[in-house]
């Protein structure tokens, strides 16, 4: 093994259309993956518009109820399971190999059909819109006995579409999560061990093992309730014998830890970006990677204080709630490990960092309340009221969606090969965060008065909040303009980025911008130090300052 | 400039390329066992907490026909882990000879199973004992049936030449779904037939 002839020739362009097929290159993958989710994260958007358009005024007077009802079922599947899900399976896609130093994923077949699974179960979910009866209504849990009515009798129902469209996203995500594990397990660098690893590969190979534990729970649930829906079984049919709190059961079995899923990699973004833009290594590394599986474990025994109000046992209400209060103890040692990363540093307010600042802020936000969420007094008197909806919107968009913004703004040199605008890049931030606190903080208050979710018209009292709530929403939504005209003209036209941008450690850093097809492909450097060595001087590989060299040298000769 | 030499063990790491069809399919197989457990569970629950558990007219089920069917399921884990031990000494008649038992055994199983379906007197409206019923069994039956498949595919491959010479992951997946199954069923059989 040789780095003799590291960095390769830079190969022609293999141009556009391999985006647009069956390409199992785990870096195309994981732009497709990105673009699709973006994709839908507009129409997802674009329902929370008319959403907020008609909570503007008490009055139900923008759209009709019944469609309201579907509105906001579609606007949170839709989140969830075509934008979030994907858009983190791409960042995996494009970071799992390119950290570790592996050519691809370990089954790069499996992987793009993981892929092309989305848009087929995009399009039903879409479709469903069209359906005699329109979308499925129930919300986006799906309860019974709402989620197994069939009013106009159609074997084809909007609500049958959901579930099948849940079912194939639950297939997807289990072949994707199948494949990073196995990679992350089989296919590190030489020298890597596995407390050598970037904390992103840590966080997604927990957040991976919570899809392969939870997700094949819904799945079973999943089918239950079709075929309650569809072939007249009584599973969840109380008048059959049948119990609707089991559904709650399964359903979040899995759903709540598939909020780890979506915050542990944003975990990892935030421990990869930290480091880089204060200069300073990882505060306490070990124990921020080892947090991840202690949220693993417990993120597994907490679904219930979702039912709280749902005829569970006292005994079973209070040992769900230790339980959740305890996982703020795991959390807490990764946000104090930033704060001590931060605390001291050269810091460097670039898009990523303040994108990472501002999630960081909003996360602790979303924790104090998850803490009041999890006491059953509390829980029980907010239950279904504005609240939670304030609770979740603020972890999901306030500290996730934020994370994978900072991760987009820094990765993107890597991947695509040019820089992003850094002036765009901060009106983007500044919209995002003023928009997102505007537009969920006054949720809160709404749900303290005890405003229910779900509903399209209030008492007037709640006005107020709701017009504030409204106008952040409008400019959250105004805040993507930015956010694309910079990605799509930075793609066509950016300034050309060299492999170290960031002057980052780790070893996709090694690589050219953007990478060749297979990495390192046969070279891959040996890891001889612990990640994000900021300030010590320690090389990470092997020949590292031959290695950067031939980049750069590379990088002038094509200039 | 001179070549910089790296240590061997990145030779390695690319030689154990075919070695992640395993670790993914044990993967997969842990996923898998989710499922059951959840239709275990809810089985579990709704019989407990169920008023009238069995549909009016149904006294309970038959149990001696489906141990004969268990014991039959059961021991082709046996067979089947023989077969291996032949294939590892590459006397390759007898391995084809106790694959194709196995199979022979889950295909009799399978015929058990629906010879027994077709003589039930409730069907899988008949409320959530009926729906279970047939849920966990149908679901552990399409595992079989998904067996006995994978098994047929690995024999056909076993006579191209060269086929299994060191590369054998296909078998030994197969081998490990077989058991699988057969647990599962041993914890079915034990939830439907013994708790009654």
């Amino acid at each position: 093994m040789t780095i003799a002839t590291f960095p390769p020739e830079p190969k022609p362009d293999p141009g556009w259309s391999r985006y647009f097929g069956f390409c199992t290159d785990a870096k195309v993958i994981g732009i497709q993956y990105i673009v699709t989710a973006f994709f839908f994260f507009l129409i997802g958007g674009l329902l929370a518009m008319v959403i907020r358009g008609e909570l503007i005024t008490p009055a139900s007077d923008l759209v009709d109820r019944a469609v309201y009802n579907g509105i906001y079922t579609m606007h949170g599947t839709i989140m969830l399971f075509l934008f979030i899900f994907p858009v983190l399976n791409g960042l995996n896609n494009l970071l799992i190999p390119t950290m570790i130093g592996a050519p691809d994923m370990a089954f790069p077949r499996l992987n793009a059909v993981a892929f092309w699974l989305v848009p087929i179960f995009g399009s039903l979910l879409i479709a469903s819109f069209f359906v005699p009866g329109g979308p499925a209504y129930s919300g986006w849990w799906s309860y019974p006995p709402v989620s197994i009515q069939n009013p106009l009798g159609h074997f084809v129902n909007g609500q049958g579409l959901w579930i099948t469209a849940v079912a194939l996203s639950g297939v997807s995500s289990i072949m994707g999560a199948l494949n990073f594990v196995t990679t992350i397990l089989r296919m590190r660098a030489p020298g890597m061990t596995i407390t050598r690893m970037p904390v992103f590969c840590w966080t997604a190979l927990a957040a991976q093992s919570l899809q392969l534990i939870g997700l094949p729970a819904l799945t079973g649930g999943a089918i239950m309730l079709l075929m309650d829906l569809s072939f007249g079984t009584s599973f969840y049919r109380p008048e059959g014998g049948g119990d609707p709190v089991l559904y709650q059961h399964f359903f979040w079995f899995y759903s709540h830890p598939a909020v780890y899923v979506i915050i542990l990699p944003v975990f990892g973004i935030f421990s990869e970006l930290f480091p880089v833009y204060s200069r300073k290594p990882l505060f306490g590394y070990l124990y921020v990677a080892l947090a991840s599986f202690i949220i693993v474990g417990l993120g597994l025994i907490v679904w219930v204080h979702h039912m709280f109000p749902s005829g569970v046992a006292q005994w079973m209400r209070n040992l769900f709630m230790v339980f959740t209060m305890l996982i703020a103890v795991p959390t807490g040692v990764k946000v104090f490990a930033w704060l001590g990363t931060i605390w001291g540093g050269k810091l460097q307010l670039t898009t990523p960092m303040l994108f990472c600042l501002g999630g960081l802020f909003n996360f602790v936000f979303a924790g104090i309340t998850g803490i009041m969420l999890a006491t059953v007094p509390v829980d029980i008197h907010v239950s279904n009221t504005y609240f939670v909806v304030g609770h979740f919107h603020y972890v999901i968009y306030g500290a996730a969606v934020m994370g994978i913004f900072a991760a987009i703004y820094h990765w993107f040199p890597k991947f695509i090969g040019r820089m992003p605008y850094e002036g765009l890049g901060k009106l983007h931030c500044l919209l995002t965060f003023v928009g997102a606190n505007l537009n969920f903080l006054p949720m809160h208050p709404l749900g303290l008065m005890g405003m229910p979710r779900r509903v399209s018209s209030y008492d007037p009292e709640f006005t107020f909040w709701n017009v504030v709530a409204s106008l952040g929403a409008f400019l959250l939504g105004v805040s993507i303009i930015p956010f694309l005209l910079n990605m799509v003209s930075a793609w066509i036209r950016g300034p050309k980025a060299t492999h170290n941008p960031w002057r980052a450690i780790g070893l996709e850093w090694l690589l050219p911008s953007p990478p060749p097809e297979d990495n390192f492909g046969e070279e891959v450097p040996t890891v001889i130090s612990r990640p994000y060595g900021y300030g010590t001087g320690l090389p990470l590989v092997e020949h590292q300052d031959e290695i950067e060299r031939r980049l750069d040298l590379q990088e002038a000769s094509a200039a | 400039m001179t070549d910089t030499t790296l240590t061997p063990g990145s030779v390695e790491a690319h030689g154990q390329h075919s070695g992640h069809n395993l670790t993914g399919f044990i993967i997969f197989l842990c996923s898998e066992s989710v499922v059951f457990l959840a239709f275990f569970s809810g089985y579990a629950l709704l019989k407990t907490s169920a008023l009238d558990w069995l549909p009016p007219g149904v006294e309970g089920l038959e149990w001696r026909t489906p141990l004969v069917n268990t014991v039959v399921l059961v021991s082709s884990s046996g067979t089947i882990y023989l077969a291996e031990q032949f294939k590892a000494r590459d006397n390759m008649a007898l391995f084809r000879g106790f694959w194709l038992l196995s199979m022979a055994m889950g295909a009799y199983f399978l015929y058990g199973q629906a010879v027994e379906w077709s003589g039930l007197q409730f069907g899988f409206t008949s409320g959530t004992f009926g729906g279970t019923f047939y849920l966990l069994t149908g679901f552990h039956g399409l595992h079989v049936a998904t067996g006995i498949l994978l098994m047929g595919l690995m024999l056909i491959k076993s006579f191209i030449p060269g086929n299994y010479s060191g590369g054998e992951q296909g078998v030994q997946a197969t081998s490990l779904f077989w058991h699988f199954v057969d647990v599962i069923w041993i914890i079915l059989f034990l939830l439907i037939y013994v708790w009654q």
